[in-house]
Parts: C-alpha cells; structure tokens; sequence
C-alpha cells in the first residue's frame, strides 16, 4: 500500500510540475510579449535622439551594398553584452531572433560560444585559422576580444589594423589611451577599439573610514592609501579595528598594471619586482590578518557587502558599483549609500571588451562603421553611459558627467566618482601586456594563494608558478 | 553487514530505516537547495545561503524566459540528442554483447579482449583527434557527431555481457531456432525483452550522461539553435556584469534536470519493481 | 560444445552483428586515437595562433613528462581520491543490495528509497560543485553550524588544506555515483534465481550465509564489471575536482588528476604531449585492470 503511495505523490509531485511548467511558459509568454511592448516603446522614444547618426548610417549602409559589400555580417563574441549594445544604440540594427539581425540588408549573425573551458577562444582560433579558405559569407568581420588576451589576437595578422579600414587617428583621439595600448600589435598597428574605458579605484566603506582614518571624506582616505606603504598602514590600524583590508586578489590587478616589464622576455618567464612586491606586501598583511585570501566572486569574499562582513574596501571599476555591490538588497552597505570611492595607491584598469575587425572580412565598410559608431560616436557614447552605466571611452563624455549630477552614484553617498575615474584612467600605463598574460596571471594568483595560506614556501609557490605557465605556453622556459 | 545472529530482525530493521533515512536525506537535499535558489534573486544568491525560500521564483524564469537565449529550443535538442544516443547505445550495444555472447567464431576472443581494452581510453584523450576528423568530415555544427558514436560504448557493451553471462542461457536460443526463427528477430523479440532491467539500467546512465554533457557539444555546435541545455546554462553563467543573474542560472539548471527525472522515473520501474524477476523464468 | 554442424552456419551472424560497433568505433574513436598516439612523437603545439610542429622528435615528450616526480604525484591523488570514495561507495551499496534482496527484513518502501539513491547522479558536476563551494564556505552554513555546536572556534578553510579537499572530492564523488553502484548491483541480484534464495531459507541459512554464500559469488561478474568501470571512471577522474579546485589541484595541486594535467596541456593544444600522457594512462589502466581481473577471478574472465 505504501509503496503505491509514495508512487502515487512522484508522479503527482511530477505532473505538478510539469503543469507549472506549462502555466509558467504561457505567463512568460505573456510578459515577454509585455516587455517587447515596452521595448518598442522605449526605442520609439529613443529615436528622435538618435537620429542625425541614423540618417549617417543609413547612408552608409545604402553606399555600402553597391560596392563589394557582402551580405553577411559575422560577429564572435562570448555573450551577450555587445549584442545588447548594439541592439539597444547602433542606428538601423533590426533583431530577427535571439542570433540574427539585420542592418540595412546585410543580415548580422551572432556566433556566441561561453567563454568556460577556454570554448570561446577555441572555437574562435579554429575558425580564423580557416578565414582564408572559409566563403566570403562565412568569413568572420568582427570578433571581440577581452583585454587579457588581446594580444594573442591583435599580434597576428588575423586582425585587421584600424588604419586599414579607415580609421584615423584623429577619430580615435577622444579614447584614453590604455584603452589603444591593449590592442596596439608590436609593430604599432591599432588593431581594436572600444567603447569602455573601465579604470577602477578603490570602493571604500564609509563607516569604517571613519572608524579607521576619523573621516570618510574621499580626499581624506585618498591621502591614507595614496601608496603602498600608506596603504599598509592604513591596514594595519584597520586590523587593530578589527576590519579587514579586502582581499589580496582584489589588490592583484592594482600591481599587476603597474609592472616595469613584460611577464615573458625573450621567451623567458620573469616575475617583475612589483609582482614580487604584492606577493610580499600581501603576505605581511595575511600574516597581520589585514587582508584575507578570499577568491573573488565566492561567498566568504561576498560578505564585505553586508557591514557585518567588517571589510573596509573592494577594488573595482565603474561597472563593479551596480553589479557586484548589491544596493537592492536590504541590509547591504550599498543599500544605505555607505561606500565612498577613491583613486586608491596606483591607476590601474579591470575590464572592458574590445572590438576587432578580422581580417579578410567582406564588410570593411559596414565594420568601420560600427566600430566608429560604437566606440566614438559621442552621443551613442553618452547614451551607452547612461542606459547601461558603463564607464565610457571618451574624454569629453566623461567630463561631462564628472560635472553633472548625472554622474552622482546614490550608493556611493551621492558622491560623484568620473572625476576620479577619468583621472585615473589617464593614468594607466598598458606599455607591458604580453599575448601570454592571462595565463600569467592565472598561474601566478593561484600558485601564491598557496604560499599564503602556509601550504608552501614562496620558492615552491614559485615553482609551482613556472610548472603552470609552462605547461600552458610550452615555448617558454624561467 | 555482519550482524550477529543473536541480533533479533526488529533491531536489525530499525538500523537499515535509519540508514535508509539518513542517505536518502544527503540524496534530496541538493534538490531541496536548488530549489531554494531557484527562488532567491540574484544578490540574495550573493549573500549565501539560506534554507528558507525567497520570492523571486517566477521573476527569475520571466528573467530567463524574457532573455534571448532559446532555451525551449536547447530543451528540445538536449531531448532529442540524449534520448537517440540513448536508444541507439542500448540496441547495438546488446547487439555487440550478444553476438560475443551467443555465438562462436574465430575473432570472438580478440573482439572481446579488443573492446575492453578500448574501454580503458580516456574519452578526453581522443577529443582533439575527434574535432579535428568530423571537421574533416564537415560534421562540425551537426548533431551526428554527439550521436552517432554511442554506439560503439565498450562501457555499456561490457556490463551487458555480463550481464548476458549471468541470465541469458544458449538453450533458449537454440529452442527459438528450433521454432525456425531467424537470429536477427530472435534478438529483437527474445533478447531484448530479456535484457529489459539491464538495458533500462544503461539507457540512463546513457541518457544522463548525455544531457549532461558540456565539454564535446561546447566545441561542436556553434549555432544557438542548436545549442543543448549544459552549453547555454554555461552561457548564461558567463553573461556580462548587466544580464549577469545567479537566479536565472539556478532556475534554469532546475529546469533542465526535470526531463531528466521524468526519464528517470519512467524507467526506474523496470530497475526497482519486481519485473526483472521473470527473466530466468520466462 | 553443442552439434558443431549447427552452430556453424549460424556463427557468421556474430560478425554481422559486430558490425555496427566496429564502423562506428572506427570511424569515431580509432582514427581519433592513433592521431593521438601518433602525435605523442612529435612536438605539437599552438603558441598563440601560430601552429609549432608536428616535428618528429621521438621518444621527448615520454622523456619530458617522466623527467619530474610530478606524474607519479598526480597518479598518487587520483589512486588515493578513487579509494577514498570507492571504498565507502562499494560497501555502501553492497549493504544496500543486501537490505533490499533480504526477503527476511521486509523492508518497506523500497521503491522510493531504491529510486531516491541514483537521484544526485541527474544533478550537473558543475551544478552539484556551485553548490558545495556555498556549503563549505569559510562564512557558509557547515561552518557556521561546527561553530555554533562548538566543534570549530574559528572558521575551517575547506577548500585550504590537503585532507579536506580531497575528502570533499571523494564525497563528492560518492554522493553522485554510489547509486549508480547501488543500481547496477541490484540489477545483477534481481537476475539471480529467486529458487536458490528459497531453496537457502528452507535449509536454514541466516541472511548473512545467504549473502556471502549466495548472492555475492553469483553477483561476480557485475562486481568485476563495477570495479573495473570504476577504477577506469576513479583514473579518468576529472570534473569534480576541477570545478572544485578551479583547475589548480591546489593545495599545491595535492588534488590534481592525470586528466585535469593533461587538460592543462589541451591549453596550447599540446597533441604532443597530450599524447604521450594519454599513452601512459592507457598502460597504467590496463595494468590496474589486469590486476582486478586476476584478483577476482582465478578461471578465465572469457568463457
């Protein structure tokens, strides 16, 4: 009898939810159908704004197929952020579905792979390997690229220099010029561009600035972590607090900017003084119970949000403000305005995407385009800025907002932070990326992790650094 | 296990409901916890975690059903992909067993001896040979190459054999050839039927491990059409910081598991009920 | 042997039903593996987008994978995380197997409870791996539970220390597959004659004598089967752990696999030594497998 019941409630309990899956589709359906109202509202409004640059590229685009234009717009990418970007502000982009679009009548295929297990790149490497052989139609016009890897990409000649498609100098001008050296190939071509310049800082809480410093004015803290050796300090009075600094993977970047080298010279791995510097500096204050070991994204190093979490800092970009400091959420820091943002002891940058035209494309004319329409074009900037808070690539976009209230961050305390941003974004120097830095970097985080929690000596982590890097890049030796 | 004999069957009894009990709660609890995400938002994800369920469940899947990835379309080619391989895996693979099983000829020991040391190849070691031949092949982008190769499973085919050694006796062949059938509906209607809890119980494992697979899909299939569940749940974890949503993520992942328990369940009779107990009888 | 004359003219029907597998498994496994066998002799790699080799250079992969202890350590913590989690896991399901085959206990609702212990299987590694990250978290709830019960007066990093990474790999690895162990068992006991079980009862055999006597010496051929797949599945150990650890095998890679290192060589696309490592595994797995295959059975496995 019993087993008949129990029987009996699994199949209930499934057929339950399988009818809530029905119910739930059509209700979905409903509010799809809902939001899609509400798109087009919204684009409707939008377009008076946009439209000098929509007549300008319709223009274009009607110019474009009566030269040798193709009629099919590649586009690599490893999800759907430049897709939004373009859907939401590149005049005359009609979607279809959720991986085709149409502008003008060239049709626009997304080919978007997830970037975990490396997929995304494999599967773009195999298919520019092909781009000499593949039909014009299956060439790749655009892939994107993240900064980290850039330059595996930029240094060959499967992608096309800007200058190629005729792109000036001078249309570039008003970018920060990190933003350049990412993607410049060792013979000075700029092969890339984009439209966010992600300079970050440092995010502090406010009560326990006060607490720490006696004040939680960004000026004040700026002064008491303007350099590493202040910083320390500063984190040696917060531990006595009993605050924690933030973790070491959050100052890894700050250092890693900051090199006076490449991480590979003439095939060889060299660890540059100042990635020795964060490995000692960020072992000392570990040792002091300062800085925690916490990876970045996991729970333990999710719990600075909360003022219980005792936490006086994250580091991080503009984009770091909404998405990872949870100001919807009732009892988060964020929530009652409490963090306060400075430029923190060196510039440095984290993140950002990168737009290159592959070369070999049938579509230099609509590529240019976009990538003058997405990464310069100042109002479709401006608007980017506004609609999707991302730190835009432009100068005098960022002026402006620095001087406006639009630019005033309600979980920063009202505080408006372009200023800061925009200076430090001037100040970050990318003269010593190498195509081998993400793995670098990766192999170099998790090979001290274990020096600092006491599993190695530093020589081992070492060790076990080179072990990592040389078996990712089998042409380098140490 | 080696209870004495003095130990009375009630004893003995209460200590296997307490067994019983205590793993089949550690087995529903991930469930339980999915769900409890399924429900929470994505900054209440980022808060850790909570055994009381939060309110975003319907938020989530409009979320997720409003966003542009088909996922209706990855559940109808994940269907569609694991129960053929599934179903083609199970029939040859009986078929394979039972030709090394029932008949006698000279290859049959090195067939045999070949196909176990086949099993021991790691499927990661041969994958960088496999991208590179179905793109010679112009597979690439296709269904068939996550398909077609189920069935050859020296893993599937091996249990079956032994599973053929312990049940399924020559005598009952030999009698149906007797009755003047031929060997090929001798194994569709007498074999088959036979081998029902063990090829139920490898048309799961098949299935699962199938609607489970990441790794190969990912560097096959390009197009979003026909992309399975496992490659656009791994999408959707590696949106960008706006769309990012661990709410999303959970809500599809408990998505995706439910045709798999149905499956499951649908089988699971012929493992757990009493059916396999006729086989020798029959 | 029966009337050969009969038998004869039906045996060509063995390799009319082989076909199928050897087309498929030529065509999609073998060509595959000698490439990769192949490609253990020469140096072969991806250096960014640029193609190095194929360059015949012999036995140097073999030498270069074999020149550091560091294989054998790697050998060393998958044995020890397969053992770790296969012990538990076989004596689990042999105990369960028994329950439930003991006509004398009565066990009631063994439907749902034979049902429940495959059901962590259906859940995705990474999934499963999302969820033991918050679990075991410094700030999570396991933690927080030992420090309430008194147990921990601070906070125990799980994911830190050598024992507790593999401990969790291995519970990660039973929870997910003594179901499918259990499963597989009790398809084997349900194809044993219930006669035999009577026929013990009526001479007055205890469950015990049952079990050992009966029902584990007719369960052989699936026992070998459980334990070969499983040292196979145990030595090609990769997901749980590489989610787990991010692909580091930290602490000081006390927990990487031989297949989470050679995933570190498909990086670069390295075929060469990619190769050579999937060569070793090879003898390694069929050594062990020869081991198990001699240990359990003393006639031939092949009849």
């Amino acid at each position: 009898m019993k087993k008949k019941v129990i029987s009996a409630l699994l199949c209930a309990a499934v057929a339950g939810s399988m009818l809530a899956g029905c119910g739930a589709e059509q209700a979905a359906d409903a509010a799809a159908a809902v939001a899609d109202a509400a798109a087009t509202a919204a684009t409707e409004a939008a377009a008076p704004a946009a439209e000098p640059a929509a007549t300008e590229a319709a223009a274009e685009e009607e110019a474009a197929p009566a030269g040798d234009e193709g009629k099919v717009l590649n586009i690599y990418c490893w999800n759907e952020e430049f897709k939004s970007r373009i859907t939401d502000h590149y005049p005359g982009y009609e979607e279809v579905d959720g991986t085709h679009g149409k502008m003008g009548d060239v049709d626009v295929v997304w080919n978007i792979t997830p970037s975990d297990d490396n997929a995304y790149q494999n599967n773009l490497d195999e298919t520019l390997l092909k781009q000499e052989s593949a039909a014009a139609d299956d060439k790749i016009d655009l892939f994107l690229v993240e900064a980290d890897y850039a330059l595996k990409y930029v240094d060959t000649d499967y992608a096309m220099a800007l200058k190629d498609l005729g792109i000036t100098d001078a249309d570039l001008s008003d970018q920060y010029e990190y933003t350049q050296s990412i993607v410049t190939d060792s013979n000075g071509n700029l092969k890339g561009s984009s439209w966010q310049a992600c300079s970050a800082g440092l995010i502090y809480n406010r009560e326990a600035a006060k607490e720490i410093l006696g004040s939680d004015d960004p000026a004040d803290v700026q002064a008491a972590v303007a350099d590493w050796a202040k910083y320390k300090e500063t984190a040696a009075k917060a531990a006595e607090k009993g605050y924690t600094m933030c973790s070491v993977n959050d100052t890894y970047r700050t250092y890693s900017n900051n090199v006076s080298g490449k991480w590979v010279q003439d095939g060889k791995i060299v660890v540059d003084a100042n990635m020795d510097a964060w490995v000692n500096d960020s072992m000392e204050l570990v040792e002091k119970k300062a800085e925690n070991t916490y990876d970045l994204w996991g729970d333990d190093w999710a719990k600075g949000k909360k003022p219980e979490g005792k936490i006086f800092c994250y580091f991080g970009p503009a984009w770091f403000f909404n998405f990872c400091l949870d100001a919807d959420q009732d009892g988060t820091i964020a929530n009652q305005g409490g963090w306060g943002f400075c430029e923190g002891p060196q510039s440095y940058y984290w993140g950002g995407t990168w737009i290159c035209a592959a070369s070999g494309t049938d579509n230099p004319a609509l590529v240019k385009d976009i990538i003058l329409t997405m990464t310069t074009d100042k109002n479709v900037l401006k608007e980017i800025a506004m609609a999707d808070s991302d730190c835009v690539n432009s100068k005098s976009v960022l002026a402006d907002l620095s001087g406006s209230d639009d630019g005033n961050i309600a979980l920063l305390g009202g505080q408006n932070p372009y200023a800061e941003l925009a200076k430090g974004a001037e100040g970050i120097d990318l003269s010593n990326i190498s195509p081998y830095d993400q793995g670098c970097n990766e192999e170099f985080q998790a090979a001290m992790k274990n020096y600092f929690e006491g599993n190695a000596s530093k020589e081992e982590a070492l060790e076990q650094f080179y072990k990592g890097v040389e078996e990712k890049y089998p042409e380098l030796s140490h | 296990m080696e209870e004495k004999k003095g130990v009375s069957i009630g004893v003995r009894r209460v200590i296997a409901y307490i067994v019983l009990i205590l793993i089949s709660f550690f087995c529903l609890i991930w469930f339980y916890i999915l769900f409890i995400n399924a429900t929470r938002s994505n900054s209440e994800l980022s808060a850790g975690f909570t055994p009381i369920p939060s309110t975003h469940l319907i938020d989530n899947w409009t979320n997720l059903v409003k966003g542009t990835l088909p996922i209706v379309n990855g559940m109808l080619n994940s269907v569609l992909i694991a129960a053929l391989s599934a179903l083609l895996c199970v029939y040859f693979s009986t078929m394979t067993a039972f030709a090394i099983h029932a008949y006698d000829f000279k290859a049959k020991k090195f067939m045999f001896t070949f196909i176990l040391a086949v099993m021991m190849i790691p499927t990661q070691v041969t994958v960088l040979g496999f991208l590179q031949l179905i793109d010679k092949m112009k597979l690439t982008d296709t269904f068939w190459p996550l398909i077609l190769p189920s069935i050859a499973a020296p893993i599937t085919f091996f249990y079956l054999k032994q599973y053929m050694d312990s049940t399924l006796s020559i005598s009952l062949i030999e009698a149906a050839r007797i009755d003047g059938a031929g060997e090929f509906r001798i194994f569709n209607t007498i074999v088959l039927p036979l081998m029902k809890p063990a090829i139920a119980v490898q048309a799961i494992f098949t299935f699962v491990t199938s609607w489970n697979n990441y790794f190969v899909p990912a560097l096959v299939i390009q197009s979003d059409k026909k992309k399975t569940l496992p490659i656009l749940i791994a999408q959707l974890r590696s949106a960008d910081w706006l769309k990012f949503d661990m709410g999303q993520v959970y809500v599809m992942i408990a998505f995706s598991i439910f045709p798999v328990i149905i499956v499951y369940l649908l089988l699971s009779k012929y493992i757990v009920g009493g059916v396999a107990l006729g086989g020798v009888k029959e | 042997m029966k009337k050969r004359s009969n038998v004869v003219k039906y045996n060509r029907w063995g390799y009319i039903f082989l076909i199928p597998f050897i087309v498929v498994y030529v065509v999609f496994q073998l060509v595959p593996l000698v490439t990769t066998v192949g490609n253990s002799f020469f140096e072969y790699y991806r250096s960014g987008l640029t193609q190095i080799g194929p360059n015949w250079i012999g036995l140097e992969n073999y030498k270069s994978i074999f020149s550091t202890p560091d294989l054998w350590q790697y050998f060393g913590n998958t044995m020890i995380m397969w053992i770790m989690g296969f012990v538990p896991q076989i004596l689990l399901s042999l105990l369960l197997g028994a329950w439930f085959s003991n006509p004398s206990l009565r066990l009631k609702c063994q439907r749902f409870f034979k049902t429940v212990i495959y059901l962590p299987n259906l859940i995705m590694a990474s999934a499963f791996a999302m969820l033991f990250f918050t679990l075991f978290a410094d700030t999570g709830p396991i933690n927080s539970i030992l420090m309430q019960t008194g147990v921990l007066d601070a906070p125990y990093s799980f994911m830190s220390h050598v024992w507790s990474v593999r401990t969790l790999v291995a519970l990660m690895n039973l929870l997910m597959w003594f179901g499918n162990t259990t499963i597989l068992l009790m398809a084997g006991m349900m194809g044993i004659d219930p006669s035999l079980f009577e026929a013990a009862s009526v001479d007055g055999a205890t469950a015990t004598q049952v079990f050992f006597k009966i029902t584990l010496p007719l369960l052989r051929p699936i026992l070998i089967y459980v334990m070969i797949t499983s040292l196979i599945g145990g030595l090609q150990m990769f997901d749980v752990p590489q989610i787990l650890t991010n692909g580091t095998g930290d602490p000081m890679r006390s927990s990487m696999t031989l297949i989470m290192y050679l995933n570190k060589h498909l990086f670069s696309k390295n075929y060469g030594i990619g190769g050579a490592l999937s060569v070793f595994l090879f003898v390694i797995t069929g050594i062990l497998s020869l081991i198990i295959f001699r240990f359990t059975d003393n006639r031939k496995a092949i009849k």
